[in-house]
């Protein structure tokens, strides 16, 4: 497949020089390495701006309500697992109003990809604090600054025993591709977290701001170790990217016995026999 | 009055309540006579009172008696709350040693209970001691119990089996000896066997049978026993049963799974399905089918969660923000429960939309003696689904002159499968347009209302234009029926779906009527006020209970009479 493959016809909403369009690229990009037909992946989302994306690549999608898409996904692919499976969401769909999802989503292990478009500030209701804004952020609603303390992803995917946890950069364009391939093609639910600078609404982490601080993951550390990728996930003054742990672990259609099973989506339901259930009635 | 006994085991929560509850409806429904059921019981596991009640007789029953024949009380405290539930003439077995009890009132005799529990093997069976009292009293014979027994606890060993029966024996042959004056018997009459239904369980036996292919729910009472039921079904008919995080994870499932080409469903009651109202509209604006069950009981809030209530019809025929066309199924016993499943699966199918059940604590865990059903009714309907090529210009949701346009499912015709909760076009792009709005609404509320409308269930009338014209919806069907056949100048037009409501159906019945009075578990007579909104005919009155109970037979009964 060619990245022209995943263009949409639909007009792009977001604003000039927006963290979106890279995180888009990368995505159109590693899709186009995967090679699957446009018919065998599905793109879920919820609101925001980053739950856009899904109309923006030529591609099944589901964009269904705010904070929603993990349930909406995870049973899409419990229901054809064949479907190649990505959500695209933003710091506010997905840790916010979706939290419990994240949670709970992380623990059912669906083979599913989540990149959660992290600019740490609300866009599409235009400037309020997220989850993960940094305390002391000023903005309409919290004039005298951030108080709450920040959500950390990367720790609380892994403190729940995600598989698979990434972070990204936009600006960093192929090596997001990288990060997404890799997420894709890792059997059960996988976790991309990616730096989106908003150059509307979040003034203090700019392009310049992740910039500064972002840097790769080196071949030192060891992504199957725990201990040292939690060390990693904390890292604050420096903000490390990269495969920040994988380790393989069954599968959601493993456990479930879905594997040992024709998708649910083929069942032929036109001639069920419910007349031994009855008996068992008698 | 047919000939007819009421008995009620009663005790603790963790005394098997239940479990004998259960033996006692097989057993007789083993013998001939027809059963119904009713479980009333705290929401705790251990202690406080519960009680099983069931009505013998030689005909089908489908109501509740206010009072019993026999009772047989596991405890102390079952005396003091079921006491005044004894039938004049009725026997009350207790244990008065045990449970210290000094004076016997009338109607009251002493048993040994836990001395011959004891004897079987420890205090734990005593309800199969009570098993066994039942069946010297009522039953003839101990065989009908040994065989209840065994189908109860053949998966438990052979000792415990061993040790049922001993209690059963015991129980039995005390009554046979001591309580030689007592005659509560039913004859047996001849019906086919059938099966021992209650609603939760018919409703899931029809998803099944529909189909359904994923079943997702928060557990949440009394909605849980359908989820249960399909759980026991979920290896032998290939479906995935997943416990959701919470309501709102459980809608936005059954929608992505519909969406994704399966048929699924969740339940819930009204507490979660409030959860749900978000995810209810996400399906009418996808135009994804999805199919809710909910199984109310007394709100508000918490409310009562063991127990029953109509109080939530309003709010499933409203709920959801903005205006879309739905159905709602109102069954009023386990075999409609059985048809309204296969039904809604359809109806949610052929008019991709939000298809509801609404059911009760009442009939979703009543028993009830009933024939097999007629499987092959409603056979499933996947509607208009775009099977192979490139996506009909212009899209998804073009426009039709009934409001359904093909449903396309994801990697499985070569089309994309594209879906938005947004305001979307044809081709399910977001949009700004005053036009596309317009056409949208139409296609959703009017379009879709109109082709509902074509195929409304029709209303069971028992007399049209009685006398004295009673009006009900779901659970009410049994009470409904048996008042009205035993009342002079009485008839009733029981709705199995309210939504769209059969306006002509309702206005010919009721037609030549003096009074007309609905029958509602709630307190606001929510049912006079929806046929008085879509028919312009007032009802007369309404009967309305709200403590959390069903209605009983007698109750109905006293109402018409006072009607008259």
């Amino acid at each position: 497949m060619e990245i022209k493959d995943f263009n949409s016809i639909d007009p792009v909403a977001w604003c000039p020089g927006c963290g979106n369009f890279g995180i888009q690229g990368a995505l159109k990009a590693a899709l186009a390495k995967l090679g699957k037909k446009p018919q065998e992946l599905l793109l879920v989302s919820g609101i925001g701006q980053a739950a856009k994306m899904p109309h923006y690549i030529n591609a099944n999608f589901f964009n269904g309500l705010h904070g929603r898409a993990l349930p909406a996904a995870a049973a899409a692919k419990i229901s054809n697992r064949e479907l190649t499976v990505i959500v695209t969401t933003g710091d506010g769909d997905c840790y916010g109003e979706g939290g419990n999802h994240f949670i709970h989503n992380i623990r059912r292990n669906t083979d599913i990809t989540v990149i959660v478009h992290d600019n740490q500030i609300y866009g599409l209701t235009k400037g309020q604090a997220s989850p993960t804004s940094e305390p002391g952020m000023k903005t309409k609603i919290q004039p005298g600054g951030v108080i709450l303390t920040p959500f950390p992803p990367l720790e609380m995917a892994l403190a729940l025993g995600c598989g698979f946890v990434a972070r990204g950069y936009a600006a960093e364009r192929e090596h997001l591709a990288e990060l997404i391939l890799a997420g894709i093609n890792y059997n059960g639910f996988s976790l991309i977290d990616v730096f989106q600078p908003c150059v509307s609404f979040n003034k203090l982490n700019t392009f310049e701001w992740y910039s500064k601080r972002v840097y790769k993951v080196g071949a030192e550390h060891d992504a199957s170790n725990k201990v040292s990728a939690m060390a990693l996930a904390a890292e604050m003054e420096r903000l490390p990217i990269g495969i920040i742990y994988k380790k393989e672990k069954p599968s959601y259609s493993e456990l479930s016995g879905l594997d040992g099973m024709k998708p649910l989506v083929d069942a032929d339901i036109g001639n069920i026999d419910i007349s031994p259930a009855f008996s068992d009635f008698s | 009055m047919n000939q007819e006994i009421n008995v009620r085991i009663t005790g603790e929560a963790g005394q098997g309540i239940v479990s004998v509850g259960m033996m006692l409806c097989r057993m007789y429904k083993d013998t001939g006579r027809h059963v119904f059921a009713i479980q009333d019981y705290m929401s705790r596991i251990r202690g406080g009172n519960n009680y099983f009640q069931i009505r013998v007789a030689d005909k089908p029953v489908f109501s509740p008696r206010a009072k019993a024949d026999v009772i047989i009380a596991l405890d102390k405290d079952a005396v003091a709350v079921n006491k005044s539930a004894l039938a004049e003439g009725g026997l009350l077995i207790l244990d008065a040693g045990k449970y210290d009890i000094k004076s016997l009132e009338k109607g009251w005799f002493s048993a040994p209970i836990y001395a011959l529990a004891q004897a079987a093997g420890g205090p734990f069976y005593a309800n199969s001691v009570a098993l066994g009292m039942f069946a010297a009293m009522t039953c003839g014979g101990p065989e009908a119990a040994y065989k209840a027994i065994d189908k109860e606890f053949g998966g438990k060993g052979a000792e415990i089996v061993k040790n049922n029966k001993l209690a059963v024996r015991k129980g039995y042959d005390y009554v046979v000896v001591k309580i030689k004056d007592c005659s509560f018997s039913v004859s047996g009459a001849q019906h086919d066997r059938g099966c021992l239904l209650a609603g939760n369980e018919a409703l899931a036996l029809g998803a099944i049978a529909a189909g359904c292919k994923f079943y997702t729910a928060y557990p949440m009472s009394p909605s849980t026993g359908i989820m249960n039921t399909v759980a026991d079904y979920a290896g032998k008919y290939g479906i995935i049963v997943e416990q959701a995080e919470d309501e709102i994870a459980a809608v936005n499932m059954a929608v992505g799974a519909s969406f994704a080409g399966v048929r699924a469903m969740t339940a819930s009651s009204g507490g979660g399905f409030a959860l749900m109202c978000e995810g209810l509209s996400l399906a009418a604006m996808t135009e994804t089918p999805l199919v809710i069950a909910v199984v109310m009981r007394p709100g508000p809030a918490t409310g009562f969660p063991t127990r029953t209530a109509q109080e939530d019809l309003e709010f499933v025929l409203h709920a959801g923000h903005g205006e879309f066309a739905r159905a709602v199924y109102t069954p009023g016993s386990p075999e409609e429960c059985f048809i309204a499943a296969k039904r809604a699966f359809n109806t949610a199918e052929r008019f991709q939309l939000p298809a509801l059940i609404l059911s009760d604590q009442y009939l979703a865990e009543s028993f009830i003696n009933i024939k097999f059903p007629d499987t092959s009714a409603e056979p499933p309907d996947r509607g208009r689904i775009f099977k192979s090529g490139i996506a009909p210009e212009p899209g998804r949701y073009e426009y039709s002159p009934d409001g359904v346009s093909p449903r396309i499912i994801p990697a499985r015709s070569g089309a994309l499968a594209v879906a938005d909760s947004d305001e979307h076009g044809t081709e399910s792009h977001i949009t700004e347009s005053a036009e596309v709005r317009v056409k949208m609404t139409r296609k959703r509320l009017h379009l879709k209302l109109a082709g509902l409308a074509k195929e409304i269930l029709p209303p069971t009338v028992v007399n049209p234009g009685a006398k004295i014209m009673l009006c009900g919806f779901g659970s009410t069907l049994g009470v409904m029926r048996e008042a009205c056949a035993a009342a002079k100048g009485a008839g009733f037009i029981h709705y199995s779906q309210v939504w769209p409501f059969p306006e002509k159906s309702t206005l010919t019945a009721l037609k030549g009527a003096e009074r007309v009075l609905t029958m509602e578990n709630n307190a606001s007579g929510q049912l006079a006020r929806l046929i008085r909104r879509e028919t312009g005919l007032k009802p007369t009155g309404s009967i309305l209970k709200y403590d959390g109970r069903p209605f009983t037979l007698d109750e109905v009964a006293a109402a018409l009479e006072e009607g008259k």
